[in-house]
């Protein structure tokens, strides 16, 4: 019978099946300080061990500082929690990797980056944007502290199948837009909940056109339209990525692994339980409006009247009948796990050309890890950003989740490339608009909410 | 985990559609390394504006929340089924949940009830100045009025909330096939075996 992607990864890893649900089986598990400390006290109080530490990989991210790095964590309990992951990982024999070595990074840049991240492979983490390791065609999926003690102890987790999803982009997407604006256009026609319940395969020439890092960005927001789990066909793109990354085969295990992986495509007549077709050409710059990652608009159209959202644009500050472009903007974020790869620094840097942040705008530039860091300062965007006004930071995942010292005050209004927009998400009171780097770059240098095409040009 | 056959009593009825887990929980409450104490921290935002659901005493310690679609979307944070056990809420009712917060939900001993909205509206209207009760065994929710809604619920799940069961031990009891599939994968996948 005629399989999708999913349904082939799903039965690669069925190690028992009951009441309608299946034993998983879990290949990689990636670890970070916030989600693991209570994972670890239940395997303690169980009195049980990692079966297989060796599949396990763990980082600190979320509430590490992104400055002065070679003093210590000033956060008592960010210091505690780093320190105690640490100690965790030395107790149960899973590698840690140390918050000042050169592999240090948001758990979803490094997993791909240093071929953890593998195709065919199931792979969970306690984030919700582990979604974004299915851009290998590898079926990843986010996991509460709980599962995260399963999947240490006895190497499974009991799941149902999801339904499926395909979402295929027609047409190649035009000059000034990117996976970010997919990725918001596909939200923002589904709905937050619209893909609940449901794996989502992304499929057409748009999508074959991305690069690795585009990809990620696509399945990475997966989440913010309810499914936990985005896929992309692994092909050579994907191949050319991984060859010679630190962790991935080699030699004669490399051959064997790439013939495994051309096999992990939806079967031409596979049947998905649900199909949606964008035309990617058509799709222009996307900004959010409101409190939830489904209030966006593209650019050139104004905030619907609808009373659904008036208590977001009470929130934001805004009315119906406006237009993002336009809308002061006092901060401005680069990075995160959606965006903070070495193309979306080069896609934010190849705006700047010369010019310099706007009066009265505090502009963040966070990569998404230390390899990704030290790539951008070899091909001197480091320089690039700081002559033009942004701050070069340390690794992490920062403003995204605002659980460091880089948090905004009430009122403050950012243009991010992070994932989420909701009320206080990047602090008490502070406003969200979420777009891609380019566009994030291009508000920085106005001070408002410009279209990118036009700067650009 | 408390095994939990009936949730009776009060119920917060916030309505609220895409309650996200930053409003559940905020992330600055994320950095312990607990799973007690976090319902101080519960719906912080919410608890700021002045004459909120939270703050009416008939509400204290209610069991029960009810809610909007898409509840508990966002991060995975199982902080915010910890916030909410901690604040004494057992069971929520909503027409929806995200995928990741209903699982933390279950392994925690809270009961995701999902009904339709207009059941949900009535609910909201009664759950004003009267208790309602969750019955997992019959899987019903009833009010004193009469009002009787049954809901669905994945057999598994509500097996693990009646037993008290947590998936750790389920899945220790298939020991054997986990082996054996190990074996196999590593014979069909040679290149997963050295990570």
């Amino acid at each position: 019978m005629a399989r999708t992607l999913y349904g082939k990864l799903w039965d690669t890893h069925v190690v028992a099946e009951a009441d309608g649900k299946a034993l998983l089986y879990i290949d990689r598990h990636l670890l970070h300080e916030v989600s693991t400390p209570q994972s670890f006290e239940a395997l303690r109080e169980d009195g049980l061990t990692v079966r297989r530490p060796e599949t396990q990989l763990a980082v600190a991210d979320h509430s590490v500082p992104t400055h002065d790095r070679d003093k210590p964590i000033d956060d008592r309990q960010a210091a505690a929690q780093v320190a105690l992951l640490e100690r965790n990982c030395a107790a149960f024999g899973i590698e840690y990797l140390p918050l000042a070595g050169n592999d240090q990074g948001i758990v979803h840049v490094i997993g791909p980056e240093l071929g953890f991240t593998l195709p065919g492979i199931t792979l969970v983490c306690g984030d919700s944007h582990t979604s974004t390791h299915g851009a290998f065609g590898a079926l990843a999926f986010g996991i509460g502290a709980s599962e995260c003690g399963t999947v240490m102890a006895t190497q499974t987790l009991w799941q149902a199948r999801a339904r499926t999803m395909r979402v295929t982009f027609t047409g190649r997407l035009a000059p000034g837009v990117s996976a970010k604006d997919m990725a918001l256009a596909f939200i923002g026609e589904v709905g937050a909940s619209g893909a609940v319940g449901h794996a989502v395969e992304y499929a057409g020439e748009a999508v074959a056109a991305l690069s690795m890092e585009g990809r990620m960005t696509l399945c990475n927001m997966t989440i913010e339209a309810g499914a936990r789990t985005g896929l992309v066909a692994p092909d050579e793109t994907t191949f050319a990525y991984l060859r010679d990354r630190p962790r991935a085969p080699r030699g004669e295990q490399w051959d064997a692994a790439v013939a495994f992986w051309r096999t992990l495509a939806s079967d031409a007549d596979a049947a998905f339980d649900r199909e949606i077709v964008i035309a990617a050409d058509g799709i222009a710059p996307h900004v959010t409006f409101g409190t939830s990652p489904d209030q966006v608009v593209p650019l050139g159209t104004v905030l619907p009247a609808d009373a659904r959202f008036d208590r977001a644009l009470h929130y934001m500050d805004l009315r119906p009948g406006d237009a993002m472009e336009g809308v002061p903007i006092d901060h401005a974020f680069i990075g995160s796990c959606t965006n903070g790869r070495l193309e979306d620094l080069r896609a934010a840097a190849a705006v700047i050309r010369g010019r310099h942040v706007a009066d009265g705008v505090r502009a963040l530039v966070v990569p998404g890890s230390m390899r990704v860091k030290a790539a951008a300062e070899a091909e001197g965007l480091d320089r690039l950003f700081v002559a033009a006004g942004f701050e070069w930071r340390e690794p992490g995942c920062s403003l995204c989740v605002a659980m460091n010292d880089d948090r905004l005050p009430p009122g403050a209004r950012c243009a991010s490339t992070s994932n989420r927009n909701f009320e206080g998400r990047q602090g008490a009171g502070a406003r969200t608009h979420l777009m891609s780097p380019a566009m994030v770059a291009a508000a920085a240098l106005a001070g408002r909410i410009v279209d990118v095409r036009q700067v650009a040009r | 985990m408390t095994p939990v056959r009936i949730v009776e009593g009060r119920a917060i009825p916030l309505g609220r559609k895409n309650i996200d887990t930053d409003v559940i929980i905020p992330a600055h409450y994320l950095k312990t390394i607990s799973r007690v104490g976090l319902g101080r921290g519960a719906f912080e935002t919410i608890r700021a504006e002045p004459g909120n659901l939270f703050d009416e005493p008939q509400f204290a310690r209610a069991p029960i929340l009810i809610a909007g679609d898409n509840f508990g979307c966002g991060s995975s944070r199982e902080h915010a089924a910890w916030a909410m056990l901690d604040m004494g809420i057992t069971a929520v009712i909503a027409p929806s949940y995200s995928d990741i917060f209903s699982g933390n939900a279950v392994k925690n001993g809270i009961v995701p009830v999902v009904l339709p909205q207009a059941a949900v509206d009535r609910l909201l209207e009664v759950a004003r100045d009267h208790p309602i009760t969750v019955d997992l065994e019959s899987c019903t929710v009833t009010t004193p009025f009469q009002d009787r809604f049954a809901f669905e619920m994945d057999p598994f799940r509500r097996e693990c909330l009646l037993g008290g069961l947590d998936e750790v031990g389920m899945t220790m009891a298939q020991g054997a096939r986990i082996d054996a599939y190990e074996r196999g994968a590593a014979a069909d996948r040679p290149w997963l075996s050295a990570a």
